[in-house]
């Protein structure tokens, strides 16, 4: 299949849609980098005009900028260990044959349909809520104070309402995996002496790994974006104690709005999702063979 | 020491039984082998054994300790599957050591004994490989080699050459019984496949549907078997079954001569027309559709120039002639 002419041809096949998919990606970048070097506020459309690097030493010089870079890899980082971890141990769990298997399985999922400022308001308001919320009920109950999750712990907070979102995605791709394994492999394994832990340690998780992969380079592009859940609960507060950068660029277009530091922020946002992306492939990128 | 006793071992899977009962005894340093047709309970049992499975009654005893309860790990035997069973992400090496290592012994240990595994299996230059990279009949290699460095007290095989094209089929069996010739460790090998039996057993076990129909060596096999169902079963081509008037003549429900146990001469008692001749070279293997007796195979030695649509006429040896009752069962 592999000669010269067809793969010629298939070059050809492809190309209307490679150019589509370019000049989808190359438009708004560039457009991006366009405002993100020029003078654009919506309350002053009079000033216009280059604005050289400034916009970027705006974000630089910021003094909420380096927080906002160290809170977005936190809830990057903190989600990704807690879907994993937890996605892991209960793909192991619902992989068991119990009854009802297929209705649980469907209950493990459900959280993945529920849109992310409608989790986000559940979790505030039903959950971690300092009067009205369930945890506070139970700290009450066991004659505790009531934790201020959203004051005193925001980040926490957020992740914890992320992860909650995103571990039936980490889990469905789990137990999809683990269903693969052979439970020849296992019971090889059992004869060998090997104990239920060093079973996991040496046969399911090497398993696993390429599936965490995926887990780990797909949430990664998701979670470098999230906003919904900040802004419907903490708003980037208390002070800016939660604010992402996605979050702060927000703040620059909609609040401000100076659409170039926008434009610039965007930018920085690209830039550190590459930087992530090139550490993650150079660590995770060989399992990813096959 | 090797010594295998199951005692009224059944096995039901829900409400369908697969073993109902079994008793059978493995004596130290014998190669058994388990054979019947598929889905007749050869694996289920080996899996007993080997402690996969847990019996629904009976007991097993492993060198006259119970075993019944104990954990595969417990039982000492090291058992080689049709899949092979690598571990993919490890190379040779650990494969082979991973019984080693999960036991605790030290790394030196350890690579002496995979070494001289690797060694006896021709494996040395493969070692650093993963499973993946390696043709069909080296995976098994690791497979058994993964067995034999454990040192068990027997080797289970299911179905291990299953997998392989037939020129590496005849070689691994040669190279399977070599190495019980030299380990001289109790083998149980199961396999539907009557040749592999045959060329390979100390003992064979029939088995159909859960059941042992007959236990003994290929020849006891070969020259009495106890039922129409092993007569049926061992030996290549199958044993030639006759009924009705013929068999009745000789006092029984069903009469069976083997293939090679048939004379073609023309003062011979029986007569039919060749349907099909198959050419061996060294074998003529001859389909006869035979008045009154139905379709026969009959061997000839040699080339023998009989084509379709000739007839001839032939007879069965004396005394080679086996006589079956209406259970099925062997008249003496
Ligand atoms: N885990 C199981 N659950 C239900 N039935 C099973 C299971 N394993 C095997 N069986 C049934 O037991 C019978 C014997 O299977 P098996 O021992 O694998 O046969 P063989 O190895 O002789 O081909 C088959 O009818 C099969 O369907
Ligand atoms: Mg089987």
């Amino acid at each position: 299949m592999a000669t010269q002419s067809s793969r010629a041809a298939a070059r050809l096949m492809v190309a209307p849609s490679v150019i589509v998919l370019f000049i989808w990606m190359i438009v708004p970048l560039a457009m991006t980098i366009w405002f993100s070097f020029r003078i654009y506020r919506l309350l002053s459309p009079d000033r216009t005009g280059w604005a050289g690097f400034r916009n970027y030493a705006w974000f630089f010089n910021s003094p909420d900028f380096w927080l906002a870079i160290s809170n977005t890899l936190l809830l990057v980082g903190g989600v990704l260990v807690i879907t994993i971890v937890l996605g892991v141990l209960i793909a192991l769990l619902i992989d068991q044959p119990v009854w009802g298997q297929g209705p649980l399985r469907i209950l493990v999922i459900s959280p993945f349909f529920v849109m992310p400022p409608v989790a986000a308001s559940i979790w505030e308001n039903l959950f971690l809520h300092p009067q009205n919320g369930l945890f506070a009920a139970a700290a009450i109950g066991v004659g505790a104070q009531p934790i201020l999750f959203m004051e005193s712990y925001p980040m926490a907070s957020v992740i914890l309402i992320v992860s909650w979102e995103w571990l039936p995605f980490a889990t469905l791709i789990l137990l999809t995996a683990l269903q693969s394994l052979s439970s020849e492999q296992l019971e090889a394994a059992e004869m060998d002496g090997a104990s239920a832990v060093n079973r996991f340690r040496y046969i399911v998780l090497p398993h696993l790994i390429r599936a965490i992969t995926v887990v780990v380079l797909i949430q990664t592009i998701f979670l470098l974006g999230i906003f919904g859940e900040i802004f419907t609960t903490t708003q980037g507060g208390p002070g800016s104690a939660s604010t992402t950068l996605p979050y702060m660029i927000y703040k620059q277009a909609v609040i401000a709005k100076d659409i170039g530091r926008a434009a610039a922020g965007g930018i920085i946002a690209v830039i550190l999702a590459n930087i992530v992306a090139y550490f993650l492939m150079r660590s995770m990128g060989k399992h990813l063979d096959a | 020491m090797g010594k295998i006793t199951l005692k009224s071992v059944r096995k039901s899977f829900g409400e369908v039984d697969v073993i109902p009962g079994i008793d059978l005894s493995i004596e130290d340093g014998e190669f058994v082998v388990f054979v019947g047709p598929s889905g007749c309970g050869k694996s289920t049992l080996l899996r007993l054994i080997a402690g996969l499975e847990d019996a629904s009654g009976g007991s097993i005893a492993i060198d006259g300790v119970e075993a019944t309860d104990l954990p595969p790990a417990k039982r000492r035997l090291a058992m080689v599957f049709q899949s092979y069973a690598l571990y993919p992400h490890m190379s040779v090496r650990k494969n082979i050591a991973f019984p080693l290592k999960m036991a605790g012994m030290s790394a030196e240990d350890q690579a002496k004994k995979v070494d001289n595994a690797a060694r006896i299996l021709n494996l040395t230059s493969y070692l650093d490989r993963r499973p993946g990279q390696l043709s069909g009949g080296q995976r098994q290699r690791v497979a058994i080699g993964r067995a034999i460095v454990r040192e068990p007290a027997a080797f289970l095989f299911d179905e291990p050459l299953s997998n392989l094209d037939a020129a590496l089929r005849v070689s691994m069996r040669q190279e399977i019984s070599e190495l019980h010739q030299t380990l001289k460790t109790t083998m149980i090998y199961v396999t539907h496949d009557q040749v592999e039996a045959m060329t390979m057993a100390d003992k064979i076990v029939v088995l159909n549907a859960g059941r042992i129909e007959q236990v003994g060596s290929p020849m006891e096999l070969y020259r009495s078997p106890a039922n129409t169902f092993v007569a049926g079963f061992i030996g290549s081509p199958k044993m030639n079954l006759i009924d009705g008037a013929e068999a009745a003549k000789h006092g029984a429900q069903t009469i069976g001569i083997r293939p090679e146990h048939i004379d073609i001469h023309d003062s011979g008692p029986w007569q039919g027309m060749v349907v099909l001749s198959e050419h061996l070279g060294s074998d003529t293997f001859l389909k006869v559709n035979a008045t009154g007796l139905g379709t026969l195979t009959v061997r000839a030695s040699g080339e023998v120039a009989l084509r379709h649509g000739d007839t001839i006429r032939f007879a069965p040896q004396p005394g080679k002639m086996m006589r079956f009752g209406s259970d099925g069962k062997a008249l003496a």
